[in-house]
């Protein structure tokens, strides 16, 4: 696979290291949430047929996590942004 | 002397002459030939035998379809088993053996299976072989595995070089028969980057086996002209001998490369093949289409082969299998074979053609509305038996016989993604079909454009269209237009040992089984009959099968299914798969910086992930590894000794907010932690596990160094910055790994003070007082060197970690070492560390096994609940924190002599042994020189109430009679009060 | 009809005229006492032990293609009990035991082939995990044996000793794993099962569930309504997406993970070994192909198709410890979608809605439980109450802490 780094250009998947869903960016408040927030958080997944907000560490390159929406069963990528760019502006 | 078969003409260089043995026996060819072609040549038709029958076979083919001519190559370690006779080009000195025979070829003990077909059916094996049950295991299936497989491994390394490689162009043409070349003419033109990959040596596809004539030359001709314009363009590349095998994701397709297979041994330097993964921006795939064989009565002996493919025999490679051949067709294209063998002096016996109304013919004999029914000959054809129109019988003797049941487009790279190939009903074949992979266009044959001008044209067109070209079309070269129609004839009526898949030995009787024992998908079909399933990968039965399954169902061939095609698109070696990453050079290497010199000490060394560690430094006169491990230890803890600790990972945090950060990392507190301190940190994951452990020294009020296990490094450093940027994105914290920046020694013992103040540079303070356990610093050594200084103990003993530059690493531990001959400075290496660091009862990668919490570590309270950690919430899970979770402790054996075993399960002194009433388990043991006796560490059931217990420590596993009493001890065997570390 | 010596002779001397159809083809009834989803080997099995062991006759599988066409038609075919947990080790021990009768049991040649398996050892650390594995197997009753450096040498001569970059050091090997030939499991619990009534009904999906106060009442399909009494899904590969139709998310991933087979050869490897210092293993089919696979691709997908970096991935560490399997020939690749579970374990458990059943989360090892997995969890539909051996794999064990985690990779799926 290929993914088009917003920095870098394509760069081949190998460079990268996936970590998951995207929605481990969503850590719940450690204030307010309840245990069923945490469990949820930590090991429920919706694992979609379709298209999937997901993590890819670039390790053989600048270090940037990338949210990268990607289709799981077509593998076609249709947008790849910075991790840490999406959250600060957010 | 010219062989028998050798014809005039075709594409061979007559002027040399090339000799090789096939079984032992020597033939000659010439340059241009393939074994199968060189072969037939000499009048040699018998080349192989079936998989399950053992029948004696010959070429159906011209190419890598080939399921019959497969042979063992070369000898030796380059022994390749497999090799279709079809596409292996002839050098000098080739020696082939035909292979699943014994004890020759033309005699086969194993061809008795044939006699016994009946009892050999699909799936017979599903059904027997039971009874009694212990025999299957003691005599059945090793008389099935003894009969398994074609050819046979060398047994030894491969001693060729396979290279990988990686190209990118804006198109990749896949095949350069005519619709290839006609786009990557098209497509060269226009400037753009263009590679074409084909199988063959020799670039030009059926236009090479054909006599057309494309632009008034000979169609070879034009091929031969189009290349070399080809090759005279910068901005094309022509990959001849390179087999497209897969179209994997977003354009990136794998490609094969044979450098040298087509010579005796790679030249010097060169590679056997190479694996190129091409990076596209469209691809266009011109791979042209496959003859389809029609089932009768006994089509596989050798002899019988594809029509078209005895064509590209005669004209190509001016061999033809025999002096005296007949034609069964079902379409016009089968004529064309008797026309050409006419042409070149070889007599056609008859075309028997199933069609009422076949064209005839002046020369030889057209037979209209008769089928062949049977044939004869023990190891090769000698007599074709049909039934003629009127219904009337007739023999017809000939060496040969040529078969075409039309044409399949090669559609096997279109199915790689998610395409399905669709019927198409006039064709009566299936064309590329659902979803390409993206940016393929298919032109030519393989998109069912059959004639040479509807390949031209097709090619041209999808040039244009994938490069998105304006302007006019190019004009086209003249060439043939012939219509073509298929109908769909797959087999002859009441036919039945009539083989579809001819390696795998199944026949339309198979097929009929399945459909009767209920197997009636085509996936059902495969599997229970095989077909399909050999080295040919089905390329010429998958069709037939099909079809005679979708009759006997009475459904249309599509409602039964297609024969969707996985990669490889042929048989792919797997040393070119690997590449050079084999044997030493399977995984990097990393050395330390003082790897030369701990080689020049002798050090032994051990691979630590992919780090090469000294393991221990002998000495003269030491004969086991016992003496020298017990003797660093013992000089460690008596006087100094230096340890290369280059390999923890370091990780270098700066930023206002990276005492913050760090906070959140550690499940201990670090937010206080005063400049030039250093603190123990235990990192759990977010499930509350422990992850790492290491120290994290603050230089300065913005600025840490994190340390980590060796094993973790690159995890620790990746869960870092997953927290830095997608869970504290607000913060102001910077991380680098900066492992190999610095060399990193420990430097440990009594005298470890004494020695460094030997290099410090004189403003540098390291007395107890101004560097105190647990400082750490910036300082300076041997005149202005830059250096980190940290006062930190992993033996337990007074002991510091000193850091440079990593260029400078060497000439510090020759320094060290120099230095501290004053205090028998010892060098020392993993396992005395490891030693050390049990008897002082550190946990490392034994005990962080991914499993173990901070409280099982015996660490529960420093789990902060002050503040949120990552895993700090999770760990507080009541599975985690049972009564009688399992606690980190020491052992010692009762009996001082005693072993104790890493991985050993500990048992209550009494009781039952079995799992249920495992106590714990061992995780680290060592001999301790301090403590003259074996000690480990483990976990145990509430381990932190039972000191002074005995238990059984087992190990059935290494030993099954030993149960060894060891008492539970606290897991700080030395020092337990820490006082020399403060020392 | 049943199988046997005299029977294959009888057909074979007349003509192959009296074999019948291994199983029927039904179409639905309108309600089954017991409806399971998937046609693999899991469902397949499910059904076979719901009737030959807890005596219920009315039951379905519901397959939305051809039975056998999922993972148990795509795996690599290796059975073996060597796990490490006591929440694991019983219950593939219990499965490697009914593999050992299955073919009495079934009336039907799975090839139950007890050609060992063995793990290299590579590293100190990892011959310590290694023992500490071995005692926890034989202390659970399975077979477990330490293999030196010298005995590695003596069995399996060809591997890589002389220019190794990770040495050998020595393995663990359980002579009662071998492998099993994948199609045939499927077909032999179907016919079994269909033996003794249960209707397979194939091509026939399941587009949702009917759920009526907390309570599942059958399953809508392209075939119509069926009416259950309880409902079983076996859909490893598929599970998020048919829980989802019942409004739940699960702790479970898809993944790909691809397989190879070669070409033809004459045997030369004697079982199964799996190498300690890459990912890898390998076996050889009763064919002669060497079959063999390693990692899964590692990004969430339903393609039943991986890329190329696995592929070399895979074939480096071939080459690493076989240097002789270089000019053998990579004959096919496939890729099977895995459940991978958040700790590495399956789930075999009831849901919070009344009569609906689960069973998934297989991750790689789902073709040697398939025994096991088909015991317990007919167990589970005939009881309500796990089977003893599979007594762990509850869906609460995360909201617990209890997880079953043999790789130590906590809770991210791709590194199971």
């Amino acid at each position: 696979m290929i993914i088009n780094h917003p920095l870098l250009g394509p760069r081949d998947s190998a460079e990268f290291v996936y970590l998951g869903t995207a929605d481990l960016m969503n850590r719940p408040d450690p204030d307010t949430a309840t245990p069923e927030d945490w469990h949820d958080y930590a090991y429920l997944r919706d694992n979609p047929a379709g298209t999937h907000r997901e993590l890819w560490f670039h390790d053989g390159g600048d270090r940037s996590i990338l949210i990268v929406t990607r289709d799981t069963i077509t593998h076609e990528i249709s947008a790849v942004e910075l991790a840490l760019k999406t959250r600060a502006e957010a | 002397m010219t062989p028998k078969n050798r014809l005039d003409g075709g594409q061979i260089d007559r002027n040399t002459t090339l000799s090789f043995s096939f079984d032992g026996k020597q033939y000659t060819g010439h340059p241009g030939d393939t074994l199968a072609s060189a072969l037939l040549a000499n009048n040699v038709r018998l080349m192989g035998r079936s998989f399950k029958y053992h029948r004696p076979r010959g070429p159906m083919t011209a190419g890598s379809e080939e399921p019959n001519a497969i042979v063992e190559l070369r000898s030796g370690a380059r022994q390749e088993p497999n090799t279709r006779a079809t596409t292996a080009e002839l050098f000098d000195g080739l020696a082939a053996r035909s292979q699943n025979r014994w004890p020759s070829l033309k005699f086969d003990v194993m061809s008795i299976n044939d006699r016994f077909s009946n009892f050999l059916t699909a799936g017979f094996y599903y059904k027997t072989f039971m009874w009694p049950a212990a025999f299957w295991e003691k005599l059945y299936e090793p008389i099935i595995r003894k009969a398994a497989g074609l050819g046979s491994l060398s047994m030894q390394a491969d001693p060729d070089d396979y290279d990988k490689g990686f190209r990118h162009c804006d198109l990749l043409i896949v095949g350069a028969g005519p619709a290839g070349l006609s786009a990557a003419l098209t497509a060269g033109r226009s400037g753009r980057q263009v590679i074409v990959a084909d199988e063959d040596f020799r670039m030009g596809g059926r236009l090479n086996a054909e006599t057309f004539e494309v632009a008034d030359m000979a169609g070879a001709d034009w091929a031969a002209q189009a290349v070399a314009e080809l090759s005279a363009m910068p901005n094309v590349r022509l990959m001849p001998r390179t087999t497209v095998i897969g179209a994997f994701d977003h354009g990136i397709y794998g490609a094969v490369e044979r450098i040298s297979d087509h010579l005796p041994t790679p030249p010097t330097g060169k590679p056997r093949q190479i694996l190129w993964r091409i990076y596209s921006g469209q691809t266009l795939l011109c791979a042209g289409a496959t003859e389809r064989p029609i089932a009768f009565n006994n089509n596989d002996r050798p002899g019988i082969m594809l029509a078209a493919s005895v064509r590209a025999y005669v004209n190509r490679w001016a061999a033809t299998p025999a002096q005296r051949v007949a034609i069964f067709t079902n379409n016009d294209d089968g004529h064309r074979t008797a026309r050409d063998l006419h042409a070149k002096g070889v007599k056609v016996a008859a075309v028997i053609d199933t069609r009422a109304d076949a064209p005839g013919a002046i020369d030889y004999e057209v037979l209209s509305g008769a089928q062949v029914v049977d044939t004869k000959g023990r190891l090769g054809v000698t007599f074709v038996e049909l039934k003629l129109a009127d219904g009337n019988s007739r023999t017809i003797e000939c060496g040969a016989l040529g078969v075409s049941g039309g044409w399949n487009p090669n559609v096997h790279l279109t199915c790689h993604q998610r395409g399905r190939p669709q019927w198409n009903g006039a064709l009566a074949a299936f064309v590329p079909g659902g979803t390409l992979p993206p940016g393929m266009i298919v032109a030519g044959a393989a998109n069912g454009a059959f004639s040479t001008h509807g390949a031209l044209k097709s090619g041209a067109d999808a040039a244009r269209k994938a490069l998105g070209l304006e302007g006019r079309a190019p004009e086209l070269p003249q060439a043939e237009d012939a219509p073509v129609t298929q109908t769909p004839f797959w087999y002859v009526e009441g036919c039945s040992r009539a083989w579809l898949d001819q390696q795998n030995d199944v026949t339309v009787k198979d097929v009929k089984l399945s459909h009767q024992e209920g197997f009636r998908s085509v996936e059902h079909l495969k599997r229970y009959t095989t077909l399909g399933m050999a080295t040919d990968q089905g390329k010429t039965s998958n069709m037939g099968g099909l079809a005679i399954m979708a009759e006997l169902a009475g459904k249309a061939i599509p409602e039964v299914g297609t024969t969707v095609f996985r990669p490889p698109y042929t048989p792919t070696a797997i040393g070119v798969l690997a590449g050079r990453m084999r044997g030493t050079e399977f995984h990097p290497t990393r050395l330390t910086p003082s790897h030369y010199w701990a080689q020049e000490r002798g050090a032994v060394f051990v691979e630590v992930g992919n780090w090469l560690r000294a393991q221990w430094f002998p000495l003269p006169g030491e004969t086991h590894w016992r003496q020298s491990v017990d003797r660093e230890v013992m000089a460690t803890r008596a006087s100094v000794g230096v340890c290369d600790c280059t390999t923890l990972g370091k990780i270098d945090v700066q930023g206002v907010d990276a005492a913050a950060f760090l906070n959140k990392l550690y499940c201990n507190g670090f937010a206080k932690l005063a400049v030039g301190k250093t603190r123990y940190g235990l990192m759990l994951r977010e499930d509350g596990i422990a992850m790492d452990d290491g120290t994290a020294a603050r230089l300065a009020e913005d600025h840490f160094v994190v340390t980590t296990t060796t094993a973790n490094a690159g995890k620790v450093y990746q869960h870092m910055e997953f927290v830095r940027q997608c869970l504290m994105p607000d913060a102001d914290v910077q991380l680098i790994s900066t492992t190999e920046a610095w060399a990193q020694f420990a430097v440990a013992g009594p005298n470890s003070r004494r020695l460094l103040q030997k290099i410090v540079d004189p403003d540098v303070d390291i007395s107890n007082d101004a560097f105190p356990f647990m400082a750490c610093g910036n300082i300076t050594v041997c005149g202005g060197l830059r250096a980190r200084l940290f006062r930190i103990s992993f033996s337990g003993e007074l002991a510091f970690e000193i850091a440079v530059p990593a260029r400078y690493g060497d000439a510090l531990m020759r320094r060290l070492m120099a230095e501290g001959e004053e205090f028998d400075v010892t060098p020392y290496g993993t396992e005395a560390l490891s030693v050390m660091r049990i008897e002082k009862g550190h946990a490392a990668g034994n005990e962080l096994n991914g499993t173990t919490t901070a409280l099982n570590l015996g660490m529960g309270r420093m789990v902060s609940r002050s503040k949120d950690s990552i895993g700090s919430k999770l760990s507080e899970r009541p599975g985690l924190n049972e009564d009688d979770a399992l606690m980190q402790v020491g052992l010692r054996p009762v009996s001082r002599d005693d072993k104790i075993t890493a991985g050993g399960i500990l048992m209550r002194a009494d009781g039952p042994v079995d799992a249920a009433h495992s106590q714990g388990y061992v995780t680290s043991a060592a001999f301790s020189p301090t403590l003259g006796s074996m000690i480990g560490l483990g976990f145990l059931k509430d381990g932190g109430v039972r000191t002074g217990e005995t238990l059984r420590l087992v190990s059935p596993l290494t030993d099954l009679t030993v149960e060894v009493e060891v008492e539970v001890v606290s897991p700080h065997f030395v020092d337990p009060e820490g006082e020399r570390l403060r020392a | 009809m049943r199988y046997s010596g005299l029977k294959v002779i009888k057909e074979a001397l007349t003509g192959h005229k009296g074999w019948t159809p291994a199983w029927r083809d039904p179409e639905p009834q309108p309600r089954y006492d017991i409806v399971i989803i998937g046609g693999g080997g899991h469902g397949l099995a499910t059904a076979h032990y719901l009737a030959s062991v807890y005596g219920e006759h009315r039951v379905a599988v519901i397959e939305k293609g051809w039975i056998g066409g999922g993972n148990v038609g795509r795996n690599t075919t290796i059975i073996r009990s060597n796990y490490l947990l006591d929440g694991n080790e019983p219950f593939y021990e219990f499965s490697l035991k009914l593999w050992e009768g299955l073919e009495q049991d079934l009336n039907y040649n799975a090839m139950v082939s007890q050609r060992g398996v063995m793990n290299l050892i590579h590293s100190d650390a990892q011959r310590d995990a290694f023992i500490r594995r071995g005692n926890a197997m034989i202390l659970n009753g399975a077979d477990a044996e330490y293999l030196d450096l010298g005995q590695v040498k003596k069995e399996y001569p060809f591997l890589n000793f002389d220019d190794a970059r990770f040495p050998i050091k020595g393995g663990l090997a359980q002579r009662r794993g071998g492998t099993v030939r994948h199609d045939a499991v499927a077909w032999g619990y179907a016919r079994a099962a269909d033996s003794r009534g249960v209707d397979i009904i194939q091509n026939c999906e399941v587009t949702g569930f009917r759920i009526k106060d907390g309570k599942c009442l059958g399953v809508e399909t392209s075939k119509g309504f069926i009416g259950a009494g309880r409902v079983g899904c076996a859909v490893a590969g598929n599970s998020s997406r048919l829980m989802a139709k019942a409004g739940m998310r699960l702790p479970i991933e898809s993944h790909v993970l691809q397989a190879f087979v070669t070409e033809g050869l004459k045997p030369v490897l004697p079982g199964v070994i799996t190498f300690g210092a890459g990912h890898f293993y390998v076996s050889q089919s009763d064919k002669g192909g060497l079959v063999f696979g390693g990692d899964i691709d590692g990004y969430n997908s339903y393609a039943q198709r991986g890329n190329l970096p696995v592929v070399e991935d895979v074939c480096e560490s071939g080459m690493a410890i076989m240097p002789m399997i270089g000019r053998a020939r990579l004959l096919r690749m496939w890729g099977g979608i895995m459940d991978m579970s958040m700790d590495g374990s399956p789930i075999i458990d009831r849901t919070h809605i009344e009569g609906l059943y689960f069973n998934g989360g297989w991750c790689y090892g789902g073709f040697k439980a398939t025994p096991a997995s088909g015991y317990a969890f007919a167990h589970m539909l005939a009881r309500d109450e796990p089977h003893h051996t599979a007594a762990a794999y509850r869906f609460d064990r995360f909201r617990t802490g209890h997880m079953i985690d043999e790789k130590g990779m906590g809770n991210q799926p791709n590194l199971h």
